[in-house]
């Protein structure tokens, strides 16, 4: 008996979402398979592969980033810029840590208009992420839709508490796309894209963020998550779980001990850059073959890295 | 047609004599027909019933047991394709690469890196668990490094990675008392290679230049009646390794067919050609897809943080309960004096939180109420690690007669509580500590020094 490759047909499909406009716009999803079985059928657009910026100065990141964004941080639409220009990721990935009510709690107003500077300044596609507290976070994100008007930016995102305030701002009064936000749990997912599109949002405008850990920190439940989010999608063609999926894996991974201590603490331990990178590449690594359609990453090796892999298992 | 736990209850002695590690027979039967385990493991079995039952009912993949003593482990037994549907239970292993063409000093570094690398995390060693020896033509090195790794004393199964059978000979002469893999078995010498293997039962990897060829081998070499395997998944390029580590994985798990139910090898540092950094990217993405041994190139910090972490968590058993039991602990000898520190009943948080104290060497009483077995934001999340939870353990604990100190620090990530907690514990003053479990070290520090 020969060998017979082994196919699994699936039903059901991953919808495309476009992000940004013009020429650097950037399409997600479309696969009919799990993450690169080219064995079984379509595996849809490219992952894309976002840097992640931040509206005030980038004070707890490594050393090396700090002196590699030191001329131009204190200008977010420059830094954006020089990130696109330097490191040309797919995308910019703007997160208003300013804005959090409980530190310099920068009003939405002033979000809005750094937003727009940026989105201005750069070809490649904006996703605004805001400070996951649910109440500003919509305030923020009201504001944001209308001075990014035409930009097709990605609002990431909207969750149980506010997807009203940000599903009518950013899908429906002006056309961008919303992220759908739950915490590591199928059922939660699938509710929130319904009530998204009870709203009105149309289910080619919602991105899903289905949750994140670093590794080693809950990872597990990430992983199976993932892994029957896609297979309802596949398998039972539920529709309401057929949006891309985005992964802001630096927003997890660079807060933990293997990526924070410093080299006095942990002596034996060696650089924390490469730690730091390590823990990074390893958990994008791990979402990609899970089924992320989109990931946010700091570290610019992390990036040459995970985009190096995706070009290759293609 | 799969049999069912009751089609192979009936045949077994039915004495319930536990032998086989299963409280009653019909237990064992249902585990037998779930693929869990072999039916030889009933000792008690007739010839007849056994020769029945023992190729309809063999697991759709091998578990192997490979190395020796302290440094034996299990590969493959695997019955789901996904973490969800079953635990996973034989994970996968690390074997860094000592090439005859590396000179002494890179052998000795790896050695080293291999020694030093060795911590635990959440209750569980971590460290690289063989030593994979790779024969490219030069015999004398080849020899010498595997002399060397033995001579080190360094913890390790080994792994004879070598096409040239004479060669192989001489290296398994070396570690025979080690019950090593050998891996390089091919279309050209596997014969000899079956008999080498054979002769000392020592697993076999297999490895041909494509799915059709590796399959054709393996009918091969099944027909010669040995069954102790493992498949080199191949190392051209990183598309192929994923798409074969899966096909071999999902051909026996889905389809039943058990010319491809083995453990898998990957060359996941040829692959990587020498980028650090993508080999933590294959490590990973082969943690999730169906490797069993990875072959990488060194071994350090950032590598095993990472990578293992990652495994640890893929690898979960829920059976192993997850949290802890919810009572005072008491860490560095805690006194009458000392300040009380509260957390949740989630196993990763305790292990975590319970050894930055420890570094710290301030004496503390740990309180963890029970908080569902979560993590501090989800407990909270769910209601279970409230002010009132908090409040009512710290009475209910007896840690208000342990100590005379009336401090009690928070996690920094359930700062709001603070308000709650005072208003329900008059007396006790609520420290917020910081977000990170990293920071208490110096946290507690200070706060020792100011009390
Ligand atoms: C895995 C996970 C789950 C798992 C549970 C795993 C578990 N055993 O806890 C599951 C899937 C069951 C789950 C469920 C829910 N989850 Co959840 N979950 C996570 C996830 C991805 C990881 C959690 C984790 O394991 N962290 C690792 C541990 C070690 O962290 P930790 O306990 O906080 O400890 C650290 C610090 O707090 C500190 N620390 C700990 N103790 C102490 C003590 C002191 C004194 C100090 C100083 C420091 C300190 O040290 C540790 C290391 O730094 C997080 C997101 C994330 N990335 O963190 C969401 C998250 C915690 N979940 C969340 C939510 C909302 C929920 C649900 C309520 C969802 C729902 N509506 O059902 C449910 C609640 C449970 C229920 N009702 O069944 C939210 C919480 C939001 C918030 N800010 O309140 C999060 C943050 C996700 C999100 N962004 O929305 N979740
Ligand atoms: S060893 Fe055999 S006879 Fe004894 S309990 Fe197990 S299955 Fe039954």
């Amino acid at each position: 008996m020969a060998f017979k490759t082994s196919v699994q047909k699936y039903q059901g499909r991953i919808g495309e979402v476009t992000l940004g406009v013009g020429e650097k716009a950037v399409k997600i999803g479309g696969e009919n398979t799990l993450p690169f079985y080219s064995f079984d059928g379509e595996i849809g657009n490219k992952t894309a592969v976002g840097m992640e910026i931040i509206d005030v100065a980038p004070e707890g990141w490594l050393d090396e980033l700090q002196t590699a964004y030191k001329d131009v941080y204190s200008d977010t639409a420059a830094w954006a810029k020089f990130v696109q220009d330097t490191y040309a990721p797919d995308f910019i990935c703007l997160r208003f840590e300013g804005a959090d009510p409980n530190g310099m709690d920068r009003p939405a107003e002033d979000c809005a208009e750094i937003a727009k500077k940026v989105a201005d300044a750069i070809e490649i596609p904006l996703v605004v992420a805001g400070t996951n507290n649910h109440e500003k976070d919509a305030k923020i994100f009201e504001k944001v839709a209308a001075a990014t008007d035409g930009k097709n930016v990605l609002l990431m995102a909207a969750t149980e508490d506010n997807y009203k305030a940000v599903g009518a701002a950013g899908g429906m009064a002006y056309s961008h796309k919303v992220g759908a936000e739950s915490s590591v749990d199928i059922n939660l997912a699938k509710q929130l894209n319904i009530l998204l599109t009870q709203l009105g949002v149309k289910p080619e405008n919602i991105v899903m963020h289905v949750g994140c850990a670093a590794v080693g920190y809950g990872f597990e439940y990430v992983s199976s998550t993932f892994d029957r989010i896609r297979l309802a999608a596949f398998g039972q063609n539920d529709k309401t779980l057929q949006m891309p999926i985005i992964t802001p894996v630096s927003f997890e991974t660079w807060n933990v001990k293997e990526s924070l201590a410093s080299e006095e603490d942990e002596p034996l331990w060696g650089s924390r850059e490469d730690r730091g990178i390590a823990l990074e590449v390893s958990t994008a690594s791990a979402v990609l073959v899970s089924g992320a359609n989109a990931i946010v990453l700091r570290h610019p090796e992390s990036v040459k890295t995970i985009r190096t892999l995706v070009d290759q298992l293609i | 047609m799969a049999l069912t736990g009751l089609d192979i209850f009936k045949l077994t002695p039915k004495k319930n004599c536990k032998d086989c590690g299963f409280p009653t027979c019909l237990a064992f039967s249902m585990k037998v027909a779930a693929g869990g385990i072999e039916i030889e493991k009933c000792p008690h079995m007739s010839e007849e019933n056994l020769s029945k039952l023992s190729e309809s009912t063999a697991p759709p993949m091998k578990a192997l047991t490979v190395g020796a003593g302290a440094n034996e482990y299990k590969l493959g037994g695997e019955t789901v394709l996904f973490r969800h549907e079953e635990t996973l239970v034989n994970r996968n292993r690390f074997a860094v690469a000592i090439k005859d063409t590396d000179s002494a000093d890179v052998v000795n570094s790896k050695i080293e890196n291999i020694k030093k690398v060795d911590f635990e995390r959440i209750g569980e060693r971590m460290k690289a668990e063989f030593a994979a020896f790779i024969y490219t033509g030069n015999k004398e090195a080849y020899i010498a490094n595997i002399k060397a790794v033995l001579a080190s004393g360094a913890e390790l199964a080994y792994m004879v990675v070598c096409e040239d059978v004479a060669v192989a000979k001489e290296a398994l002469e070396l570690l025979k008392d080690t019950n090593p893999i050998l891996h390089g078995a091919t279309a050209a010498n596997y014969e000899q290679m079956v008999d080498v293997a054979a002769a000392g039962k020592y697993a076999l990897g297999l490895r041909a230049d494509s799915l059709e060829d590796l399959y054709e081998l393996t009918s091969k070499v099944q027909s010669k009646d040995y069954k102790e395997l493992l498949l080199d998944a191949g190392s051209k390029t990183i598309k192929e390794a994923y798409t074969n580590a899966i096909q071999i994985r999902r051909t026996a798990l889905k389809d039943g067919d058990r010319t491809f139910g083995y453990p898998s090898i990957i060359f996941v540092n040829d692959l990587a050609k020498d980028n650090k950094f993508m080999e933590i990217a294959l490590s990973s993405i082969f943690t999730i897809k169906y490797g069993s041994i990875l072959v990488i190139e060194d071994m350090d910090f950032a590598r095993g943080h990472s990578v293992w972490a990652l495994r640890q968590n893929i690898y979960t058993d829920p059976q192993r309960p997850m949290r802890v039991e919810p009572k005072a602990y008491s860490v560095n000898n805690a006194n009458d004096e000392s300040p009380v520190l509260c957390t949740v009943d989630f196993a990763l948080t305790y292990f975590i939180i319970n050894g930055e104290i420890e570094k710290s060497k301030v004496p503390t009483w740990l309180l963890i109420p029970d908080a569902g077995g979560y993590s501090v934001l989800t407990a909270w999340a769910a209601g279970k690690f409230s002010g009132s939870i908090i409040a009512n353990f710290v009475k209910e604990s007896g840690v208000e007669q342990k100590t005379k100190s009336r401090k009690l620090i928070i996690p920094g990530k359930v700062a709001v509580l603070k308000g709650d907690i005072e208003d329900s514990l008059p007396g006790w003053e609520v420290v917020v500590g910081p977000n990170e479990s990293m920071q208490l070290p110096k946290f507690l520090k200070d706060l020792y020094q100011n009390a």
